[in-house]
């Protein structure tokens, strides 16, 4: 009986701990939960601690999201039409999107990045790059819109851009694809050898911001895949990734990846500016646009460039050197202090860690292992520092924090891991959900990172959200790293398809963010300051209405001597000077978006009846309570008719 | 007595503060209006707390008909008020100059406060009426005719002091700098004229101290 009650007794203890230990389980985990909620809680009313300005990929466009709260504010459209706002369909924009090709409604976009001051975001600018039809555009941090587009001739799939000297003396954007340089008709077999991977230099007027490209380096023809600027004691220098040394034009996923090592490519660009100051470089006859949007007129305005100085790097002794790096590196990322350039070699499972002052002296040493088209290749052991023995596999890109870490997505292994500057030591990895391409830490591309949250910004989203059919958003992570172990606190899904990301606190940019244009700068030629200036012209077949809108009513509201076959322009001006309060215009059968009209602001839009009537208009923004009541009529009569022009309001 | 003139001609000097200041400040807030719209009342016109509030308040307030804000040269009042500010103001500094002087009563320091009181009390009512033909004297095709419970048509009067709620607006009314200016300068000119008067007394009756400083 004895044994019994020992069994008993041994099993009800067994028991007690198991219960015990599951209480013990299951607190710690509510409590974990909790605190991982009040982390990205932002109360309502309340507001983020961080912007991110998250690339919209083949959205062509950039997002404007909070951290930590992952709430999207904006999406500001950039390389893509835009109905919601008109942008790329009214008049005064779509200059924008001219190209040396032609209107193009769309681009894929990239890489954003702010701009900086001796290496610390200023929160002027962020500078975004269009990869299939080369451009780089540059996006005003105090209205949020599209200022300017600059396109880059002899350059394909501009990817290795638009990345920021520290400065901001330069956006710099580099080809992806090699290309005959300048194009022309030649078999494709014959790439090796003739191809060209021209990188560009476009400078930043520090006032204006105005974007001029000034010289352009005319590289092998390899895939120049990322890059990133020195800063501190690197400051001058650039770097660029590379994949395909092998040359290969066909089956490139097999045939680029037989090398052991590609490059990574150091341009000491302030060595080439000083050349081409000096009159060095060979001008280029090319052609491409350039597009700026002045905030006074409203209004776009394109120029076709036709001349581009081109440098050959071999013509200036010491600025171009290639630093052997393992396995198609992605990433190519450069410290805060500048002194370690990472390379992510996407194919291996570790990073290789060059050091600046071991690159400066091997140069120095002359201690060169061959060149490449007569630019030196430096010695793999003699610029390499370290290597970060990861575990993982597929590294793609790293950030830093303010505390000498270092932050790397894995897109295999599906993770990011955190690790040392100096000892190469792993400190802590956590899973993304899933195959994380790059992260975003906030001023983690400058001196001074802002080490709070990382966000990893996924390719593949699967489960994480309810499902949408078979086409989902993507899926963006949130971890804290302020402590010693990264924690993933929130999961959102983001637009289109993030690439990259930059972002900064909120105190750089809140407080200078427009509320409204001022009417009495609207220099709009078809801009009406006040609604008495209201009026219809006739041009031949042109007709000219220049409308006024306040709430709640369009200035004028009716019109008539419309004809079958006129081209009407609507120049639409919101007279409102108050905070949030657009008004929108919409006709029945425009051939083209709405317009969104912000308060001060002027936009224009087309319209060509093809049919005799009286057709409504309206205005498509919940402006105030008598909204719906905001709208007019417009009378269309056969082309022969002989009906006088008029308009009215109230009569 | 020379504190109470410096006092006298301090205090009446404060007056020019409304030059520079607003008298009053009405506050309208709203759950559209976070930041609420605002307007300084100065005494040569109306201005807006940020430069489109007038602007967005008239555009507003068309919805109820009321008429739109008066620019200064639609009211006597904004330019009748600078003279009478200045003149008083003026008066007021000579007095305390001529008392300083010895050659003035200090009974002119009451006399000058006695007639500024009537005269901002005229001002308040003038103001308070203007107030009550803005809130109440409405267009009658106003978009929104809205009728109070007894079936009167509301009044969009905004208070002469402190809170009060209409529509979705909450109206704050309290004076402005200017208006605390006037009245820490008034309350200096009543103690000067009560410190003069004192200075006087124990100066015809020098037992008067000693039966001061004995209470």
């Amino acid at each position: 009986m004895k044994k019994i009650y020992y069994v008993i007794g041994g099993l009800l203890a067994v028991i007690l701990v198991y219960m015990g230990c599951n209480q013990a389980g299951s607190n710690a985990n509510g409590a974990l939960a909790s605190s991982a909620a009040e982390k990205v809680y932002v109360a309502p009313g309340e507001q983020d601690e961080y912007y991110a300005f998250l690339s919209g990929g083949y959205s062509g466009n950039l997002t404007v999201y909070g951290l930590p709260s992952g709430r999207m504010f904006k999406e500001i459209p950039v390389f893509s039409q835009f109905p919601t706002s008109g942008y790329g369909y009214s008049e005064e924009t779509k200059p924008m999107l001219n190209t040396s090709h032609g209107f193009i409604p769309w681009d894929d976009l990239h890489h954003p990045d702010i701009s900086q001051t001796n290496g610390e975001l200023d929160g002027r600018w962020v500078f975004v790059n269009g990869n299939n039809t080369p451009r780089i555009a540059r996006v005003s941090l105090e209205t949020f819109e599209t200022e300017e587009i600059i396109e880059i001739p002899n350059s394909a799939g501009n990817h290795s851009s638009a990345f920021i000297t520290e400065n901001t003396e330069y956006v710099i954007a580099g080809t992806r694809f090699a290309v005959p340089v300048p194009q022309r008709d030649m078999p494709i077999s014959e790439y090796k050898g003739n191809f060209k991977g021209a990188l560009s230099f476009i400078s930043v007027d520090p006032e204006s911001g105005r974007l001029d490209l000034k010289f352009q380096v005319m590289m092998p023809g390899f895939n120049y895949d990322l890059s990133h600027p020195g800063r501190g004691k690197s400051h001058g220098w650039h770097f660029f990734s590379t994949y395909n040394t092998e040359e290969a034009n066909s089956l490139m996923e097999v045939n680029s990846s037989q090398n052991d090592k590609d490059f990574i490519a150091a341009i000491n660009w302030k060595k080439i500016e000083e050349y081409v100051n000096n009159g060095g470089g060979e001008k280029m006859a090319t052609n491409y646009a350039h597009n700026v949007y002045s905030h006074e007129t409203h209004m776009g305005t394109s120029t076709m460039k036709k001349e581009v100085l081109t440098v050959d790097p071999t013509e200036v002794p010491d600025a171009v050197f290639f630093l052997p790096t393992p396995k198609s590196p992605h990433g190519c990322d450069v410290d805060p202090s500048g002194e370690y350039i990472i390379g992510s070699g996407k194919l291996s499972a570790d990073l290789t860690v060059h050091s600046f002052t071991k690159m400066l002296e091997a140069i120095e040493a002359k201690k060169f292992d061959g060149e490449a088209y007569g630019i030196p290749i430096l010695k793999f052991e003699d610029v390499m520092t370290g290597q970060v023995k990861s575990g993982g596999l597929g590294p793609l890109h790293t950030e830093f924090d303010d505390k000498g870490n270092a932050y790397t997505t894995f897109f295999i292994s599906s993770e990011v891991v955190k690790w040392a500057l100096g000892s190469w030591e792993v400190i802590d990895r956590k899973p993304t959900f899933y195959s994380v391409g790059h992260l975003m830490i906030p001023g983690g591309n400058s001196r001074k990172p802002f080490g709070k949250y990382v966000v990893a910004m996924n390719k593949i989203t699967k489960d994480r959200y309810l499902p949408t059919g078979p086409e989902l958003e993507h899926s963006a992570q949130i971890y804290d790293i302020s402590g010693e172990k990264m924690e993933l606190i929130y999961d959102f899904p983001t637009h289109g398809e993030p690439h990259y990301a930059a972002g900064c606190p909120a105190e750089l940019l809140a407080p200078k963010s427009k509320k409204i244009y001022r009417l009495d700068e609207n220099k709009h030629p078809y801009g009406i300051n006040s609604p008495a200036d209201a009026r219809v012209e006739r041009n031949g077949k042109e007709v000219h209405v220049y409308m006024g809108t306040i709430r709640s009513h369009f200035t004028p509201d009716n019109i008539e001597g419309i004809k079958v076959g006129d081209k009407v322009y609507f120049h639409i001006t919101n007279h409102e000077q108050d905070f949030d309060v657009p008004h929108g215009f919409a006709i029945l059968g425009q051939n083209t978006s709405e317009l969104l009209i912000m308060p001060g602001q002027t936009k224009t839009s087309v319209w060509e009846p093809k049919q005799v009537g009286v057709w409504p208009f309206y205005c498509t923004d919940f402006c105030s309570a008598l909204h719906q009541e905001m709208q007019g009529y417009v009378r269309v009569s056969p082309a022969n008719s002989n009906i006088e022009l008029s308009w009215s309001l109230g009569e | 007595m020379k504190r109470a003139s410096v006092l006298m001609i301090v205090g009446s000097a404060l007056l020019l503060g409304l030059f520079f200041f607003p008298l009053w400040n009405i506050e309208l807030g709203a759950p559209q209006y976070p930041e609420p719209l605002g307007l300084n009342i100065h005494i040569n016109g109306l201005q807006g707390q940020n430069e489109f509030d007038i602007q967005n308040i008239d555009g507003l307030n068309h919805y109820i008909g009321m008429k739109t804000l008066p620019k200064p040269e639609d009211m006597w009042e904004f330019t009748v008020f600078p003279i009478v500010v200045g003149g008083m103001a003026a008066i007021g500094i000579l007095i305390g100059l001529l008392g300083y002087l010895g050659k003035l009563s200090y009974m002119w320091f009451l006399g000058w406060f006695i007639v500024m009181t009537i005269l901002g009390i005229l001002g308040m009512y003038d103001f308070n009426a203007w107030m009550v033909d803005y809130g109440t004297n409405l267009d009658p095709n106003a978009i929104m005719k809205l009728q109070n419970p007894d079936g009167t048509p509301m009044s969009y009067k905004p208070p002469l002091l402190g809170h009060k709620k209409m529509l979705n607006f909450d109206a704050y009314s309290y004076p402005h700098m200017g208006g605390y200016l006037m009245f820490i300068g008034m309350c200096f000119t009543l103690l000067a004229a009560w410190l003069g008067c004192n200075g006087m007394r124990r100066k015809t009756k020098p037992i008067a101290k000693k039966q001061l400083a004995t209470r």
